[in-house]
């Protein structure tokens, strides 16, 4: 396929360090849209702030980068203004999970029609490696000099726990799952959320001693059990283990199908 | 026996606001419930999706707002409604939307703060937080309804000035204005110059979405529209795209900003009465140019020349007008539920050429026509 087509070619190069996964993310997306089909017109991508949410100025579809933690309810308004938009949203963990936490649960409890794929490197890497909602514990960040006191988030349980119609994780370093999973998330109605875990060498790597991008990506490759086989694993057996595959996918009504039932009633005077 | 006329309705304040956004062809709204504005979402919620449009409680007015800029950048004519804290929390996304020049209407029914303050009780102390609210130098129209009626025609004309110029417009409503009910006469459609978003005329390649056109207001696409553009909060230039050129930044920032002082003049509408001859000019704005209008009645039936300057508009403030109108008298009253919000304004526009005497309340109470004639007749 020809990637070019999809990129806003004169704003390159992109601002990504070297070993960032971020953009095996976007080649992804663009390789899902590609086999779908879509027409550029027909599609947004929105984002909040973050090295993640720099995606949509690199793609040429209709894109909104909006405020920090904010993409989720922007784009709820602009799915709904507009249905026939194919509205994508692309997150980073503190992005999705802290600051824009309550909207990522409502989206989901909602079941907004839109697809959020969430770029989750354990740390907030644009300003600087400060401690996220998924940095595990003990791990070391710019404002966890000591070790992390918290516990993470899961963010694939909390999209689950919340509603989502589509929950599925993968790790960059796993590129056909991470396109089988997008693709599957693209397709779905109602709210549907990919977690990618991406290596951020700049700002979480080096200070956890984690190395290089190829050498975080090499410890996603040994390190990967499929969620079904880690069914069956203690929880000493699944430590410092990534646990990805599809955690949902069911068929449920979504927010537009609501309210269309809604307009419905209104206009026949029930 | 009479048939009663379809088009006469007793509203309350908040009602003609949903109203008057319905007339002006609002099809979006997003709230989150606040006392004392929440009724504007409830009769949004029964009455927009019989027109075929959509109403959706989001799950804070942040969200609210985001989905509100949302909404008018895919082509819907869009509008939130909140109170003080919830004013207070749609901050940053109003400066997105001043930024990024989508066209949107923030009502805010004020109640007394800061904080939670008086929930029930009405206030005027967001005059500096509609203007300044938001970080950075950014452009900004507030309006103020004095009564139920002007609370529907100028929803209509905050939508018509957020479109002809691509800006957040803010509603400044307060509580005694958004519970009042009063009698309303409905006004035909085609009397409410109804205005759309200039729309691009060049095709897709050749659109700037931030281009420095001579009018400053640049043509604006909805996304699907086939404009494929980018929108952001950061600093762009003219193509939408984020720059750290110092020239491009400064000349869009400028550009920004111009494009309400420049057309300043249609924007700005004040209500006079009894200035022709005043030597004491009351000025005022919301509810309490409602006192304001009875204490000067009061004082002319006693022969003093007493007179009235209503703000209709406050940002841009109506500073030109005031210093205009208050050219002959000997003393200027300033009547606001704050601690002087607005008369640091006025202080400001007439040079302080004039005392300004002023009469501030924050304890929830209206400010009495009592209260303010004796202001007219005291000697100071
Ligand atoms: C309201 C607000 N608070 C804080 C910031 C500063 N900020 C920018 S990006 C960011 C965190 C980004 O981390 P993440 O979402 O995980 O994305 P990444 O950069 O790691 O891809 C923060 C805190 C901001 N832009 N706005
Ligand atoms: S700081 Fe981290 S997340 Fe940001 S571009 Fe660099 S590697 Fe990627």
């Amino acid at each position: 396929m020809d990637y070019l087509y999809y990129l806003r070619q004169d704003k390159m190069p992109h601002i990504w360090c070297d070993g960032c996964g971020h953009g095996i993310i976007l080649k992804s997306i663009l390789r899902c849209v590609d086999k779908l089909g879509w027409d550029k017109n027909d599609i947004a991508l929105v984002s909040g702030i973050g090295c993640s949410s720099r995606t949509p100025g690199y793609v040429d579809f209709n894109t909104l980068h909006t405020t920090h933690g904010r993409a989720l309810a922007f784009a709820t308004g602009l799915k709904i203004a507009n249905p026939k938009l194919h509205v994508i949203v692309v997150s980073g963990d503190g992005d999705a999970t802290a600051i824009g936490g309550n909207h990522f649960i409502h989206a989901a409890r909602r079941n907004i029609d839109i697809t959020m794929i969430i770029y989750n490197n354990y740390i907030y890497g644009m300003t600087g490696g400060q401690v996220s909602p998924t940095t595990p514990a003990h791990k070391k960040a710019s404002t966890a000099p000591y070790g992390n006191p918290d516990e993470p988030f899961d963010i694939s349980r909390l999209a689950q726990a919340a509603g989502a119609t589509y929950v599925a994780r993968s790790t960059v370093y796993h590129v056909g799952k991470m396109d089988n999973y997008i693709g599957n998330a693209l397709q779905k109605t109602g709210f549907s959320v990919v977690e990618i875990l991406t290596p951020c060498p700049t700002s979480y790597g080096r200070r956890n001693k984690e190395g290089n991008g190829v050498d975080m990506m090499r410890y996603q490759k040994e390190n990967t059990i499929g969620i079904e086989k880690a069914k069956n694993m203690s929880a000493e057996a699944l430590a410092g283990k990534i646990v990805t595959g599809v955690f949902v996918d069911k068929e449920q009504e979504s927010y537009l199908n609501r309210y269309n039932e809604v307009i419905k009633k209104a206009q026949s005077g029930v | 026996m009479e048939t009663p006329n379809p088009n006469i309705k007793m509203w309350q304040g908040n009602v003609a606001c949903a109203e008057g956004a319905l007339a002006a062809g609002c099809r979006f709204f997003a709230g989150y419930p606040i006392t004392p504005s929440s009724e504007i979402a409830e009769v949004l919620s029964l009455r927009l999706p019989k027109l075929g449009g959509n109403f959706i409680q989001m799950e804070d007015e942040i969200a609210a707002m985001g989905a509100t800029i949302g909404a008018s950048l895919g082509g819907v004519k869009a509008m939130t409604a909140t109170s003080g804290p919830g004013f207070s929390l749609k901050q940053e996304n109003i400066g997105f939307a001043a930024m990024a020049e989508i066209p949107c209407v923030v009502v805010n029914v004020q109640r007394g703060g800061p904080s939670t303050g008086l929930p029930t009780h009405a206030a005027q102390g967001d005059v500096m937080q509609a203007r300044w609210g938001t970080h950075g130098d950014h452009p900004i129209i507030a309006l103020a309804p004095g009564s139920v009626r002007e609370t529907y025609d100028m929803t209509v004309k905050a939508f018509n000035l957020a479109e002809k110029y691509r800006t957040p417009v803010i509603l400044l409503s307060d509580e005694i204005v958004g519970h009042l009910t009063e009698k309303v006469e409905v006004p035909p459609i085609e009397s409410l110059g109804l205005t759309d978003r200039k729309k691009p005329t060049v095709p897709p390649e050749q659109y700037r979405p931030y281009e420095m056109d001579s009018s400053d207001i640049p043509p604006m696409a909805n996304f699907g529209e086939g404009y494929r553009y980018h929108v952001t909060g950061l600093a762009h230039d003219e193509t939408g795209f984020p720059t750290n050129n110092p020239e491009k930044i400064q000349a869009q920032l400028e550009r920004l900003n111009r494009k309400i002082e420049r057309y300043r003049d249609e924007i700005v509408e004040v209500e006079v009465q009894y200035t022709e001859d005043a030597e004491i000019l009351v000025i005022s704005f919301g509810s309490t140019a409602r006192s304001v209008r009875r204490a000067v009645i009061n004082a002319r039936e006693q022969g003093i020349k007493a007179g009235l300057l209503r703000l209709k508009t406050i940002w841009p403030f109506p500073g030109k007008e005031i210093e205009a109108i208050s050219a002959s008298v000997r003393k200027i009253i300033v009547a606001e539920m704050n601690l002087g919000q607005l008369a640091h304004e006025v202080e400001w526009a007439t040079r302080r050429s004039k005392p300004v005497v002023r009469i501030n309340k924050i304890n929830g109470e209206p400010i009495t026509p009592n209260e303010i004639f004796n202001a007219i007749i005291r000697q100071d």
